[in-house]
């Protein structure tokens, strides 16, 4: 990307900006852990430079080491060097280290609503960098901040300067951070995940903006990502990290198309392919949940303020039938979820029908509702916040059907058998959820959904909070269950490869209303809408062929940053 | 709002705000009410004749009654009331049973007293308090952290009066600073007042420095595991930065809430600290009134207890919109 200089790790000795020598850290306390296990990386001027791994993998710990930034008294650095621009953060005093950070290198975060200071103004924020780093006089300040902002494509600039956060959209949001990392024009960025909480039209956006600020100012960028997608997209070199360990490295074309390790493999295999799945022949022909004219308006005229509501499902027709999936995609406010939460009863639509096996429930009161609870149920997308963790596993499993009549063993004896359905020990029943892993979570919240024999399952996001080896493992998961058991799935996520390895229809939705519906092959495969192709072209990677380590076929240009460019 | 340019943003929210105050000031009037009701009723209810404490031991039956007469209690519990709340509508708020001086006048001179308690007492809390939750959440963990908390259990276990006469012994007695007791208006002078008020108030602040040093920790260690605080520095800012003006505003909206809660309490809570160093406030105008069933003086001091309470809950309400842009009313 940009003024890439292309070179190898051996090759880059002398003016790389970022220099990591044989990076330990570990745990501090009396039994220290080992987090990074002698990592050592260049980053060369103006290159752009993936780290790659999964949750763990440490990734996360050796930027933040980079930018002084471990956690005091939690992490610490135990051996190795970590060389800005030829000066070694680890041995700077605090002072100095100071002065290093936004000067020299920078950092963006994944979430930029919780990255800014929500009672701070934009300009406020940026104004302290300037003050904090240098002698500018407050014109010279005002007019910097000004110059920066266009910088980063902000519309109405001097509007956007007394803005606070919590008034921007998440792409600006970002754009404002990265103004803020880059307002001193330091020699490196530090991207930590900086898109993986946008959409995937924002996050287009960003990495072309990354990209072109990249080129004017030479910036080199380290990129922490999990997403493969991205890294095609966007690397020039790519280190992958597994269990704080260095797993491998190389160029990018290297990577995707000859990788030596097994676990690179596994990773580049594990990417859902944006092709659709084969369609399945329908098993049956019963509706078992059916919308119609669903619609959802927030925040009516009360009695003392007179206001519009905000449309956030409008005229919504659905229908699912009995061991099939609908998918539902679309982006953040796009009404999605509303319908999820409509569909379960969680909120009350404010007109349409909702027919549950040809039962109308969109008006049916608490009372009259509750016999119709059971034949839907949900699995939520953050398994670590959607399971009680003073509850154990079993407890969870079986507190719902026991609130409906069933006898406490034969509950218990169930919970058992469902647990070992979606692969689980049966003794995981007298655990609590902290003891498992997160893609071991979302099997307990997957049982303890089954436990209520329901006709459909609502997924929301329900694999998006997990790395992709484990998504992989719950999407397969998912099937298996419902060849089993012959439930419908609704599921509901802003992925569109994982929506074409899952679902036999979609129905793609934007500002409240389904813009395109039909089987999956049809609405991915031939996109009629203009909405539906820009979400396609949006998706990172798409030119690449992961599991075949290929390029997709046809694709021209598969690699912005092809060798020479 | 996103549409809108700042100024109109900033116009838009003083005129919710004017709007939001005049509705609290509205919805105030039936609390006040309510609270005049309860009280005239809970009196009445409560054993004990202010006639017969007028009267002494050696009045008979028809003196009594005479007394009575004369006072009005023999009216109707409506009719009293009513007669009662007529008068606070035009400002009379009545006499001392006892001393039959204008309710008014006796609260107007304790006034002073109390509130300069309450105040300089605010103060002090503020000035140690804030610092050192700031500083103990800062270096979670480390001596400093455990000699704050273990101060402020101190601070929580030591009853008032305790504090009060070992700060007499060691500041008054042994080391003769101040005087020992007594209250002298400002009005007569910055250095007597100081000098006097010292003391009581120091006392006093032990109990909420304990309170809000606490409360200070645990809001700032809960902030400072924001993202945005790794942010400020990432961006290389000072400590001093980062600790105050990023983490302590964002902290800001429980501390408040106790700080509002703490003072509208201390108006009320003065009596031991007014007994000890003998300072002549409401604390022990109420004592006084409460032990003579002085009802009209008893009556007056509660509803401007619950009017403080009001006014600072209210005033807490809108300093929340200063600390937090996000917050709408």
């Amino acid at each position: 990307m940009g003024a890439a200089r292309n070179t190898d790790a051996a090759a880059a000795a002398e003016g790389d900006v970022l220099v990591v020598e044989n990076l330990v850290v570990e745990t501090t306390g009396r039994n220290p852990v080992r987090i990074i296990d002698d990592v050592s990386l260049t980053v060369a001027p103006g290159e752009t430079v993936c780290l790659v791994g999964e949750s763990g993998s440490g990734k996360s710990v050796t930027s933040l080491a980079t930018m002084g930034l471990l956690p005091k008294g939690a992490l610490a650095a135990r051996s190795g060097r970590i060389l800005v621009e030829g000066e070694d953060v680890l041995s700077a005093r605090p002072s100095r280290l100071r002065q290093m950070r936004a000067t020299r290198m920078s950092m963006i975060f994944q979430e930029p609503m919780t990255a800014l200071n929500p009672v701070l103004s934009v300009e406020a924020q940026l104004d302290e960098v300037l003050s904090a780093h240098g002698s500018m006089n407050a014109a010279d300040r005002r007019s910097r901040i000004r110059e920066i902002l266009s910088l980063v494509h902000l519309p109405d600039v001097e509007r956007m300067c007394g803005s606070f956060p919590h008034q921007l959209s998440g792409g600006q949001r970002q754009r404002v951070m990265i103004a803020m990392a880059l307002v001193l024009e330091p020699k490196l960025l530090i991207a930590d995940e900086p898109t993986t909480a946008l959409d995937v039209t924002t996050q287009k956006q960003i990495l072309k903006l990354i990209a072109e600020i990249q080129e004017r100012l030479g910036t080199s960028v380290l990129f922490i990502t999990h997403d493969m997608g991205v890294v095609a997209d966007i690397a020039d070199r790519v280190y992958v990290m597994r269990h704080g360990k260095l797993v491998e490295s190389g160029r990018i074309d290297t990577i995707l198309t000859k990788p030596e390790r097994d676990y690179t493999r596994d990773l580049l295999t594990a990417v859902p392919a944006l092709s659709p799945r084969a369609a399945r022949r329908a098993t049956s022909k019963e509706t078992v949940l059916e919308t119609s004219e669903l619609g959802m308006v927030y925040g009516r005229a009360s009695l003392f303020r007179k206001r519009e509501g905000t449309v956030a499902a409008e005229k919504v027709d659905l229908r699912l039938t009995r061991g099939r999936t609908l998918g539902i995609v679309g982006e953040s406010g796009s009404g999605k979820s509303t319908v999820a939460r409509c569909v379960m009863r969680l909120i009350d639509p404010t007109s349409g029908s909702i027919r549950l096996r040809g039962q109308e429930i969109a008006g049916l009161s608490r009372s009259a509702l509750r016999p119709w609870r059971k034949r839907i149920q949900m699995i939520f997308q953050d398994p670590n916040r959607s399971l009680n963790p003073r509850l154990t596993v079993g407890d969870s499993i079986t507190e719902g059907p026991i609130n409906y009549g069933t006898p406490k063993s034969e509950a218990r004896e169930r919970a058992r058998q469902l647990l070992q359905l979606v692969g689980l020990p049966a003794d995981a029943i007298d655990r609590h959820p902290h003891q498992f892993s997160g893609g071991q979570r979302q099997r307990i919240a997957i049982a303890r959904a089954l436990a209520m024999e329901p006709d459909v399952l609502v997924a929301d996001e329900a694999v998006s909070a997990l790395d992709v080896s484990v998504q992989a493992q719950v999407l397969d998961l998912l099937d298996d269950i419902q060849k089993r058991l012959g439930v419908a799935l609704l599921f509901i996520t802003h992925d569109l490869r994982v929506a074409a390895q899952i679902c036999d229809d979609v129905a793609v939705m934007q500002r409240g209303k389904v813009v395109e519906y039909g089987p999956t092959a049809e609405v991915l495969g031939n996109p009629q809408q203009a909405y539906t192709r820009e979400l396609i072209e949006a998706a990172p990677g798409r030119h690449w062929d992961f599991p075949n380590f290929r390029p997709m076929p046809g694709a021209e240009a598969p690699l912005q940053n092809s060798p020479g460019g | 709002m996103l549409g809108a340019a700042p100024t109109d943003f900033i116009a838009a929210r003083q005129f919710f705000m004017l709007a939001y105050i005049a509705r609290r000031i509205l919805a105030s009037v039936p609390v006040l009410v309510v609270v005049a009701l309860f009280v005239f009723l809970l009196l009445r209810l409560t054993p004990g004749d202010p006639a017969a404490i007028l009267a002494g031991d050696m009045a008979t039956p028809e003196q009594l009654e005479r007394i009575r007469e004369s006072l009005g209690l023999n009216e109707p519990l409506a009719s009293q009331f009513l007669t009662w709340i007529g008068q606070l509508l035009s400002g009379d708020f009545g006499r001392s049973l006892i001393s039959h001086t204008p309710v008014l006048t006796l609260i107007g001179q304790r006034l002073e007293p109390t509130l300069s308690l309450a105040i300089v007492t605010m103060l002090i809390t503020l000035l140690l308090s804030i610092p050192m939750g700031v500083v103990a959440a800062w270096r979670h963990g480390s001596l400093t952290d455990n000699a704050v908390m273990a101060m402020s259990v101190l601070g929580f276990s030591i009853p008032v009066f305790v504090t009060g006469y070992i700060l007499i012994q060691i500041f008054a007695i042994d080391l003769r600073l101040f005087p020992v007791q007594g209250f002298k208006s400002i009005g007569s002078g910055v250095g007597p007042f100081l000098s006097r008020i010292v003391l009581p108030a120091f006392t006093l602040a032990t109990i909420y420095i304990a309170l809000i040093a606490r409360m200070t920790r645990a809001a700032m260690l809960e902030v400072l595991d924001e993202d945005y605080v790794r942010t400020a520095r990432a961006k290389g800012l000072s400590e001093r930065v980062v600790l105050f003006r990023h983490a302590l505003r964002n902290a800001a909206v429980p501390i408040l809430t106790v700080v509002g809660t703490g003072f509208a309490l201390m108006i009320s809570g003065v009596v031991v600290t007014e007994s000890v160093f003998n300072i002549p406030g409401l604390g022990r105008l109420t004592v006084d009134a409460i032990l003579a069933r002085d009802y009209p003086v008893i009556q007056a001091l509660i509803l401007l207890t619950s009017g403080i309470y009001v006014v600072i809950n209210l005033l807490i309400d809108i300093s929340y919109a200063f600390m937090d842009p996000r917050i709408r009313y």
